[in-house]
Formats: structure tokens, sequence, C-alpha cells
């Protein structure tokens, strides 16, 4: 694939210039005239009846519009099985539940208001660990889940993993247990909501599903879909946590309407850490078996997940924590069971990587214990292992295109593998199997595009794929440029209304490259098509003889003879029954949806990656240091280099967070670290200077120019190659996240004792077989 | 109390910010609907008039005295370059210049900036030419999300006029008190290296 002039540069982002000015239009930065600010009253109680509520005094202050209670107000429930009311009327299941929501003239009046409604609690037994309240007696959060399971089944057996564990010559199995995570976007969540009247409404949102947020919204108001708009302003960091319509935004709307006011609702940082989703803990039990030449026979996994008091579409990441678990490598057989537990803790919901940087932390683990006992090495283990380019997994997933092995290969050669340690030196390697070419979680996983060609040859593409910050619009501008020969100054994407632009799924999966670019290739490939008869009747050849490059047609026999392209569609627009330069496409990638035994080819291709690192590890204080990272990612195709090292450079960064810092402090329900003091999110001098990443270009078939999606990859296999490296370190293995100081101090304290604890912690079918 | 809320170029400013009244200003004025706090009186105090330099431009400003550099520079002026992040001083996106040093503007009460001098991201750029940092966070891929682009701009800024040749490794500390959570800092301290290099050769062509 050579001979690109825009495809596998490095280009800023399209909006990188008006970011760095101040420019850019955050939601924080958009005000309406006569626009109320709203402010939202919450539980201080994890599990309590309400008895009830007095907002009168709330009322009677100056400048408040509007109090919103539940029995005030007609509204639908939210999330993925609709079992989240929006304003909480009988009970409430955890600290941030919505009781009361206030409009008023000032942020001030409203959180004043706020402190005057008075609400009478009766305060009920709450659960907060997934396994107590799978217990009989635990105390119910929601009527109809009498055992507190979320109703919603996760259970995927192929050939017979227990027998095959059970014949193994080598078998490792351990539980893992991991934390709440945050996404701690920079800026904090708001909604501005603003009918017009008519009665339409209009929400400004940094939502990443915003056509999936029209139907949550109409559902939620009972207002026709028609009468939703979405706009997205510049949307400061999402990773995940906007992939659910919020109450608060629905909140915001309801305010909106009652108030007969545009309404506008900012978190504090505060509520930011309390109010917003986060990763959901697992406890992940895993049995892992090889034979004498180190060929893994069987995997065994069940999981445990903290759902929270309500269920979103966290709820289903156990779709995407299997991935990693059955198809990273070779497996004959695995059986594996995930549910997801109701407890009074705040909601879990997506957050990048989607369930598999939890699976993997185990898997990855295992791995390399497996390696140790059939006394191979860790690279070379795997590597044996790795899956192979045309061959499909037990869950019918058709890898076309797999890099793995050079992966590894590439990860532990710039590492220095083989080097020389110091002392408390070590280590550690992981690899990673994710989504690559979008995940069919809905009924479509569809992008539209359309693209405009206009008589300056301005290029527009219109279409609903959002960007995060990832830089996807920058890669949909380049590929069409790249397509129509035009400089990429000459295109510009509008993707920010969904009065405007086509329908998309949403931002997820690391989808929207693949996705997106692919609609957007297939829509310029429509204008191309419409261009080439007036360029080869301007250049006096065939179609098949005329290239597009540096804006203009060109001969291909004869360099010497071009016509700018803006030119030939001015010939073609400016003339009786002229022509136009439009070009759509809806492209829905060849992938299935998984059917009830989660077998179905979810992703039309998938990306590998290896992550190598060597830590060196104080003995006295148990502080991890990273000398060395090295990530070596099969990306399919670079399209932004720019782009491309920045999303895994931030990924790596939420990655060693996850593996070894961050945390969010949830004790009785309540979080006690809401702050960026408390919760350590790593800051420049945190993170290691020494980072490789190198790509590897497996030019995948079914991807735009052959790229594949990427943006969850980096931080997928980082907290397992971490805990690699400090067991190579330390001779412990960690089997909880975050692996902070005083827990690897605590590790290396106990010696085994932690890994024996916790293999004890074993029970049921994991035990029949062992070592 | 702003002595308090600003900080060297080193990052410092998460030692000193705890202790300063800054902080009770500051979580008293916004009062938490998570615990329920109290609510303050002071937004019906009387208001003061100030008088302020942004970029140049003077204003006068009539505020109260809960309100901080931050609510005024984006309520009061409509400068919503400088973004609010956490306002308790951590996270840095609020980044602004006061009489030449770097603060956080959700720490310094509007009333103490009284006769100040103030640059935002709105000032950085000259004539519509950008400075050299800006043009190396865009070039250097060094903005994602953005948000806390404004504020690292500053705060760079203010590094390389204390320290015009720094090493990568002082380049992270002194950038270390200003969140990022998109690009893992790597090409933001590339992009401060490379603004340094150009910086220092605008200085050398203006003095020959």
């Amino acid at each position: 694939m050579s001979g690109h002039r825009i495809v596998g540069t490095k280009v800023p982002k399209l909006d990188a210039w008006d970011k760095a000015t101040g420019a850019a239009r955050y939601g924080h930065d958009v005000s309406l005239p006569g626009m109320l600010h709203g402010k939202i009253l919450r539980s201080p109680h994890p599990h309590a009846r309400i008895k009830r509520i007095d907002v009168r005094r709330a009322e009677a202050l100056p400048g408040v519009h509007c109090v919103l209670t539940a029995d005030r107000v007609r509204v639908g429930k939210l999330g993925f099985l609709g079992d989240h009311p929006v304003l909480k009327g009988d009970k409430v299941r955890c600290v941030r539940d919505e009781v009361a929501a206030v409009a008023a003239t000032s942020e001030a009046a409203a959180e004043e208001a706020c402190a005057l409604i008075r609400v009478e609690y009766e305060p009920l037994p709450a659960v907060f660990d997934p396994l107590e309240a799978m217990q009989p007696e635990a105390p119910r959060i929601h009527e109809n889940a009498p055992d507190n399971l979320v109703p919603h089944r996760y259970e995927f057996r192929h050939g017979d993993a227990e027998r095959a564990i059970a014949g193994s010559a080598h078998v490792v199995q351990g539980t893992y247990r991991t934390q709440f995570m945050t996404h701690c976007c920079l800026e904090p969540c708001f909604a501005l909501a603003a009918f017009d009247p008519a009665g339409r409404l209009t929400m400004t949102s940094s939502t990443q599903v915003p056509y999936l947020m029209q139907s949550h919204l109409s559902r939620a108001l009972g207002i026709h879909g028609k009468d939703v708009r979405v706009l997205q302003p510049t949307i400061g960091g999402a990773f995940g946590s906007k992939l659910d319509t919020h109450p608060y935004e629905v909140l915001a709307a309801l305010l909106a309407r009652h108030s007969g006011r545009p309404v506008r609702i900012l978190y504090t940082r505060e509520e930011e850490f309390v109010c917003a989703p986060t990763r959901q803990p697992m406890i992940i039990r895993m049995a892992t078996g090889c034979d004498r030449e180190g060929r893994l026979t069987g995997r065994v996994c069940e999981a445990i997940l903290d759902n929270g008091a309500y269920t979103s579409w966290g709820a289903t990441t156990p779709h995407i924590m299997l991935v990693g678990i059955s198809s990273l490598y070779k497996l004959e057989h695995v059986s594996f069971r995930a549910t997801c537990v109701y407890t009074n803790n705040p909601w879990s919901g997506a957050f990048r990587g989607y369930g598999n940087p939890q699976g993997t932390f185990a898997n990855e683990q295992q791995m390399d214990e497996l390696a140790r006992k059939a006394g191979i090495d860790p690279v070379e283990f795997r590597i044996r292992n790795a899956n192979d380019p045309n061959s499909t997994t037990p869950q019918g997933f058709r890898v076309t295109t797999c890099a793995l092995k050079e992966c590894l290969d590439t990860a532990a050669t710039r590492v220095g593998w083989r080097e020389p340690k110091r002392p408390n030196e070590g280590v550690g390697i992981a690899g990673m199997f994710h989504v690559g070419g979008g995940g069919r979680v809905y009924k479509s996983d569809a992008c539209g595009v359309i693209a405009k060609l206009d008589d300056f040859a301005h290029l527009t593409l219109l279409t609903g794929a959002t960007e995060i910050g990832t830089g996807s619009d920058t890669a949909m501008a380049m590929l069409a440029a790249e397509e129509l020969g035009l400089p990429l100054g000459n295109v510009s994407v509008i993707n920010n209304d969904t009065d405007a632009a086509p329908w998309d799924v949403g931002i997820h999966a690391s989808r929207t490259t693949f996705i997106a670019g692919n609609a957007t290739l297939g829509a310029v490939r429509e204008i191309r098509r419409k261009l080439l008869p007036w360029a080869a009747k301007e250049l006096g050849c065939s179609e098949d003889a005329v290239e597009l490059h540096d804006g203009s047609a060109w001969r291909r026999d004869d360099p010497a003879r071009s016509a700018p392209i803006e030119k030939l569609v001015r010939t073609a627009h400016f003339r009786e029954q002229g022509e136009m330069f439009v070009g759509q496409c809806f492209y829905d990638p060849p992938n299935q949806f998984q059917d009830p035994k989660m077998r179905g080819n979810v992703s039309a291709t998938y990306s590998f990656a290896a992550h190598a690192v060597r830590v060196r590890v104080d003995p006295e204080t148990g502080k991890v240091k990273i000398l060395k990272f090295v990530a070596a990612h099969d990306i399919g195709k670079v399209i932004n280099r720019l782009g491309l090292e920045g999303q895994i450079e931030g990924a790596i960064a939420q990655g060693i967070g996850y593996a070894l810092t961050e945390q969010l402090r949830i004790d009785g329900g309540r979080v006690g670290n809401a702050s960026f003091l408390d919760y350590k999110m790593l800051n420049a001098a945190d993170l290691p200077e020494d980072v490789e990443i190198h790509f590897i270009e497996s030019a995948d078939p079914a991807g735009p120019y052959g790229a594949k999606g990427v943006s969850e990859a980096g931080l997928i296999p980082t907290a397992a190659a971490i805990g690699n490296a400090i067991r190579d370190a330390t001779g412990v293995r960690l089997h909880r996240l975050p692996m902070s100081p005083e827990s690897v101090l605590a590790a290396i304290r106990a010696g085994e004792q932690e890994a024996l604890d916790s293999e004890l912690e074993v029970t049921g079918p994991l035990t029949r077989s062992g070592t | 109390m702003s002595g308090e809320a600003r900080r060297s170029a080193d990052g410092g400013r998460r030692t000193g910010r705890k202790t300063g009244a800054a902080r009770r200003a500051g979580s008293g004025r916004r009062p938490s609907t998570v615990d329920r706090r109290p609510p303050t009186p002071a937004d019906r105090a009387p208001a003061w008039q100030i008088t302020l330099s942004v970029n140049g431009d003077p204003y006068r400003v009539s505020v109260r005295p809960n309100r901080t550099l931050l609510d005024v520079l984006r309520e009061e002026l409509g400068l919503t370059g400088t973004k609010r992040g956490c306002d308790q001083g951590e996270c840095g996106a609020c980044t602004v210049h006061l009489d030449g040093r770097t603060v956080n503007a959700c720490l310094v009460l509007a009333i103490d900036a009284d006769g100040s001098e103030v640059t935002t991201i709105e000032g950085l750029a000259r004539r519509g030419e950008l400075h050299p940092l800006q043009r190396a966070f865009v070039e250097e891929g060094a903005i994602q999300c953005g948000y806390c682009t404004p504020g690292m701009i500053l705060q760079a800024a203010a590094l390389l006029r204390q320290n015009p040749s720094p090493t990568s490794a002082q380049i992270r500390t002194g950038m270390a008190g200003n969140l990022c959570r998109c690009t893992g800092y790597a090409k933001i301290v590339k992009a401060i290296g490379k603004a340094a290099e150009v910086m220092k050769g605008q200085r050398k062509g203006r003095a020959s």
C-alpha cells in the first residue's frame, strides 16, 4: 500500500487550532438567552424508602422557577433494561440517586433550593458486596429481581473445558479482583435542554450516541422522536461514560418543559466522581490448562460483576470480556459464565475496553503462570498458542488478518526480554484481542455519510459519527481527501446535529475509523464516479486514464495535462440541466449479532496487540517504577500516524493508572475520594519517559485502506503486562487491582501467601481439576 | 490569599492549595448537592467594583465577594477559553497568568485580582499569529479532547519563561499540576520541547 499522499502521514486534528486558541465551544461554554440553571438533589442514603418530600421552602426561594419530584412528573425509565427511574419516588438504591431537581435563575439559587428541600427517609438494609448480594438473605434492591441478579445471562460453552483442564499436564487457577475506576473526563458532565414553542426539544449534549439518545429521550419524555434534536458541542472527553443517556439529561429536559425556559445542568467535579458511571469491578475465577508441549487445552472462567443499583449498557460488558478470554489464543475448550449483580453501589457503565481489560488482567497473568509451570519462556509460550490469520475461534469469530505473533516478537525484542536484569527488575508481557471492525451490540452497526463537493472543490462530510477527541473526523477527512485527490484543507466534517447528519449507532467499540471510514469511502467514491466522466471529457482521455490528486484531475499518460477539480465541478454545475456532486453511503459492516449462546462473528475484523514492560519494584516501599514500556499493535493500516500514536499513548496512560493507582474508594456505598487530589490519576511526571510504540500493518481487506479500530486496544493488556513484570521482579503475583505500593509490599512480605489465599477462595467446578 | 493560590512553574500548586483561604472560599461558594453542605449567603452580599486588564483590554466589573477570577473571565467577560475542570485547584484546566505568574483562576477571588493584569488563552496569539506553543501543540498532536489544552499551554508558557531550555524531565515536573486524560502527556512534553527550540530561535533572530 504505497503511493498515498495523505493516508499514512502525520496530520493535526481538524479541530486542533480551535482547541489551541480557546475558540472551541464545549458544553460548559454554551448558554442560551433566558436560560435557567438546574441542580439535582441526591440521596444521602445508599438504600432507603422515601417517606415524604417537602419542597415548599425551596419553591418559595426567590429565583426558583421549578422544583420537580417523582410525583410531579410523568417520565419513563432509562437504562439497558429499563430499570432506572429518572426521579426516584418510592425508594433510593444508591447515594447518587436523583430525588428532586430544581431550575432557578442562578446556580447558587438552585443549590440553595436543593438544600431547602426536606426529604424524610426510612433507611433500609443495604448490600455492597456482590457476593453478599447473591445470598438468599441479602436485602432486595429491585422488587422484580428477588435474587439481586440482573436478568440477563451470559453463558458460553465450547467443547468440554472442565474435562480438558482435568486432563492437562499443567493447570493454573486463581481469583482476580478488579476495582472501581472512573473516566475522569476533564470536562464535567453537562446538559442543555430547550423546547421551542411547538414542543420540539433541542438537547445539547456530549453524548456518544446522539441517535440512540433521540430514542431514549423520546421514550422517557413521552414525545415523538421527530421532536428530539440532539446537538453536540466540542466534547471534553467521554471514554464510554456517555454511552448511556443519564437521568441528569432527562431532568434538564423536564425542567425546561416545566419552566418553559432553556435549562442547563453542569456537574461539579465532586458530582462527576460520585455520579458519573464507573468501570465495573469484577471477581473473576479462572482456570487454564496446557499440555506438555505448552499448547493450551482449555479454560474455565466465571465472573461476578458489580452492576451497582441500575443497569446501564455496562451490563453487556461480558460480551467483550469474553472475546479476549476465548479468542486471544487457540483454545478448543472454553466455558464462561458471567453474572451481573445488583448492589447499593453507584451503578457502573461502559468504559474504554468494555470488560476486556478486566478479563485480560486475569487471562494474561494465567498465561504467564502457565508458561512458568510448563517451563517455557512466556513469549515463546504465547507465540506457540497465538491465533493465525484466516482462522475461526470458538465463538465463531472469523479472524482474517492477525499479526499477534509479530506484535509479541516486536514487544519482547524492544523491551530487552532476554537482556540481563538488575536486582528488583522484571519484565512482563501481555497480548490483547479486541474488536477492530465494529462490534454489533445494536440491531445496526452502521454509519451514514453524505458527501457534498461544491463548486470551489470544498468537500463537506455530513455524518452522525461523533468526535470525542479521538480524531475520528480527521481520519474520515483524510480518507476522503485521498480518494478524491483533494488537499486536506478542502475537507470539513459536520457531525454534531441529528437534524443535519445521517444516522450512526454511536462512538464505541473502537469502531469509528473502521465503520465511518468505510462509509466515507462509499460516499466519496460515488462522487468520484460522477466526476470522472467530466474529467475524462476535459482531458480528452478515457476515465481509466484519469488520476485525481493535488486538487486536480490528471492524464496518467500525459502529466502536463490537468484540470482543477473545482473547474470540473463548475462545468458540471453551471449549465442547463447541470449535475451536482453528492454521494452517500450507509455502511453496515459484515458482522453478526451474537446469539444467546454468545456465538456469532461480532466484528468485521479483530485487532491484536502486545505490551511489554520493564519495571523496578522497590522492595522497601512496594512502589513500581516503569523503566520501559513497549506497545506493538496490529492496526491494519496507519491512517493518521499522529492520531494513532496519541490513541495508544493515552490508552497506555489510562492502563498504567488502572494497573497501579486508580481506584474509586467506595465504602458503604459512598465515594470516599471524590477529587483529583484523592483519586490518583497519573500526571506528566508519573508516567514513564521511555514509551515505544510500534505499528504492524496487516492490511485488513475489510478496513478503509486496510485499517482496523484501535482506540481501546492500548489499555487492555497493560495491567496484565505490569502484573507479569512485578511477578518477574519479585516472585509474587498480585491478583487484585490496583497494584498499589501497599498491596505490592504486602504481597512481597507475605511471599506467596496472597496467591494461596485467592486459590483457596475457588470453589465449585474450578476445584475439580488442579495442580 | 491569592499568594497562596499562586504557584511556581515547577508544578508546586498541589502543596499550597489545601491550606489556602481560597480553598475554603471555593468550597463554600459551590455547596455540593452530593453531601448537601449548607449554602452560603454570599450570593446576596453587595457587589464590588474591580478593574482588570485582560489580554491588554481594560475591564470594569461588578462582582460579589465570593466570585472567582474564573467566574468573571467565563461568565462576565465571555472568555470561555479558560476551562472549569474541578473548581478546587487540582486539575489545572483554568490556569491563567496573573501579573505574570500562573494561577488556578478557580482559586483566586475576583476581588483579590483587582487592578491586575491577566493573560488567558485568548490573549496568547499575536495579531492572528499563533504562539509557538499553540503551534507546537497543534502540530505535534498534543491535543485530543482539548479541554486541558488552554491551561496546559499557559502553564507551559510560564515554564519556558522560567527555564527556556528545559529537559524532558523538567517539562514533566513542571507540567505535573495540569491533568490530561486523553494524551498520556507524551506529545504534550514533545510539543513544549519543540516550542522551546522555536522560541530560542526567535530570540536569536531578534538579537542578531
